[in-house]
């Protein structure tokens, strides 16, 4: 299977969401999403907006709905737990919201830390009515985005489209580490 | 920022009086309110179209603000708020002095308390001050507001619209009977984009 390095996924998303009219790129970094945000902050007809914490993203993208743009949210799996509250905004008043969420504590996970999360991940969402769609094959990326894409803003709901670890590769920590000092 | 006089010493301005004087001749300017006190002021006010008061979402009012501010360049925005729901969400500072919106204002009655839940302190009778954090994170403009003088000339500063804006206004931290706006949120989302972007909005 083609690794992330091998893959046009994010050209292809990047080509897709500016298609699809998205104006708003908040984003909290994830490795996972590294190209994609380069070619958003490239993009002068996109605004990148950096965020202190996911849950920032989902009331930024409302108002950005408010005001008749679209937008997407780009983060990774641990922010899942952050969003909770602020994605009663989406779900009580309908707003689409488009979630990009590359897994962690998934496929092959290394860090402990990051199983509890990465491993709820969609039950939480799911928990309050977010609509979760999954994808573990770079081949299918971009077809799922637009699908996601097309249930949040034909169908005024929040969707997240949770991108497997299997997708990105699990970071190897050992790779880069050196021995703990004696 | 100027100085209390002696007058004001000991009095502190009503929230209501505030923001009605804020919202008369609003002209076309867009309104998000933070949850409790502040969506029953702007209501209090005169329900309006281009309000859009929260019933939950504590932390996000000021960025709700943040969003729309970026999607129209060319509209004033006002988010109206209080000091506990400032405080939960304290990072939109840094995210909005980043992205500079020249056309948005943050407006934090500041009671310092809890106001919904039994008239708690928040942090904000402790000293911690919001104006002076949001000129920290780098806002173009931030007061601190103590008197109805103030009052005005930040309501000036607020309409002309050349630069991120925030101001604290401390206010007394009486119980006032609600006034509540609608309660659905696809209502208070539908009709608010009606009015600012037409008919079409329905069909985006």
């Amino acid at each position: 299977m083609k690794k992330i390095a091998e893959s046009d996924w994010p050209e292809e998303v990047h080509a897709l969401l500016k298609d699809a009219g998205v104006r708003q790129v908040a984003i909290v970094p994830d490795a996972g999403h590294s190209r994609l945000i380069k070619l958003c902050e490239k993009d002068k007809s996109m605004r990148v907006v950096r965020l202190t914490t996911e849950e920032e993203g989902v009331a930024v993208l409302a108002g950005a709905w408010l005001g008749g743009e679209k937008g997407v949210l780009l983060m990774q799996s641990s922010g899942v737990g952050n969003c909770i509250n602020m994605l009663t905004l989406s779900v009580a008043c309908q707003f689409p919201l488009l979630m990009l969420v590359t897994m962690r504590g998934d496929h092959g996970e290394f860090n402990p830390a990051q199983i509890p999360m990465g491993n709820s991940t969609q039950a939480v969402l799911e928990a309050l009515g977010v609509m979760v769609k999954r994808v573990d094959t770079p081949e299918d990326v971009t077809e799922m985005v637009s699908a996601t894409a097309r249930l949040a803003f034909n169908t005024y709901r929040p969707v997240a489209l949770l991108i497997g670890q299997r997708i990105q590769g699990a970071k190897d920590f050992r790779k880069l580490t050196q021995s703990v000092p004696k | 920022m100027s100085k209390q006089t002696s007058k004001q010493i000991g009095k502190r301005l009503h929230r209501r009086e505030v923001v009605t004087e804020l919202l008369s001749e609003r002209g076309n300017l867009l309104v998000v309110a933070g949850l409790g006190a502040p969506a029953w002021d702007i209501t209090h006010a005169g329900d309006h179209d281009l309000n859009f008061p929260l019933w939950g979402a504590m932390g996000g009012a000021a960025l709700i603000g943040l969003g729309l501010a970026l999607a129209q360049p060319k509209r004033k925005v006002l988010v109206i708020t209080g000091d506990g729901e400032m405080l939960m969400g304290l990072g939109a500072l840094a995210t909005i002095a980043v992205q500079k919106p020249r056309n948005l204002s943050v407006v934090v009655l500041d009671n310092e308390r809890y106001g919904e839940t039994g008239m708690q302190e928040t942090h904000t009778g402790h000293g911690v001050n919001l104006a002076g954090m949001a000129k920290a994170a780098g806002f173009a403009h931030t007061f601190m507001v103590r008197t109805e003088a103030e009052v005005t000339r930040l309501k000036k500063r607020i309409y002309s619209g050349d630069g991120t804006l925030f101001a604290q206004i401390k206010v007394d931290a009486e119980r006032l009977p609600l006034v509540l706006p609608p309660r659905e949120g696809s209502l208070l989302k539908n009709r608010f984009r009606a009015a600012l972007l037409g008919p079409d909005a329905a069909h985006q």
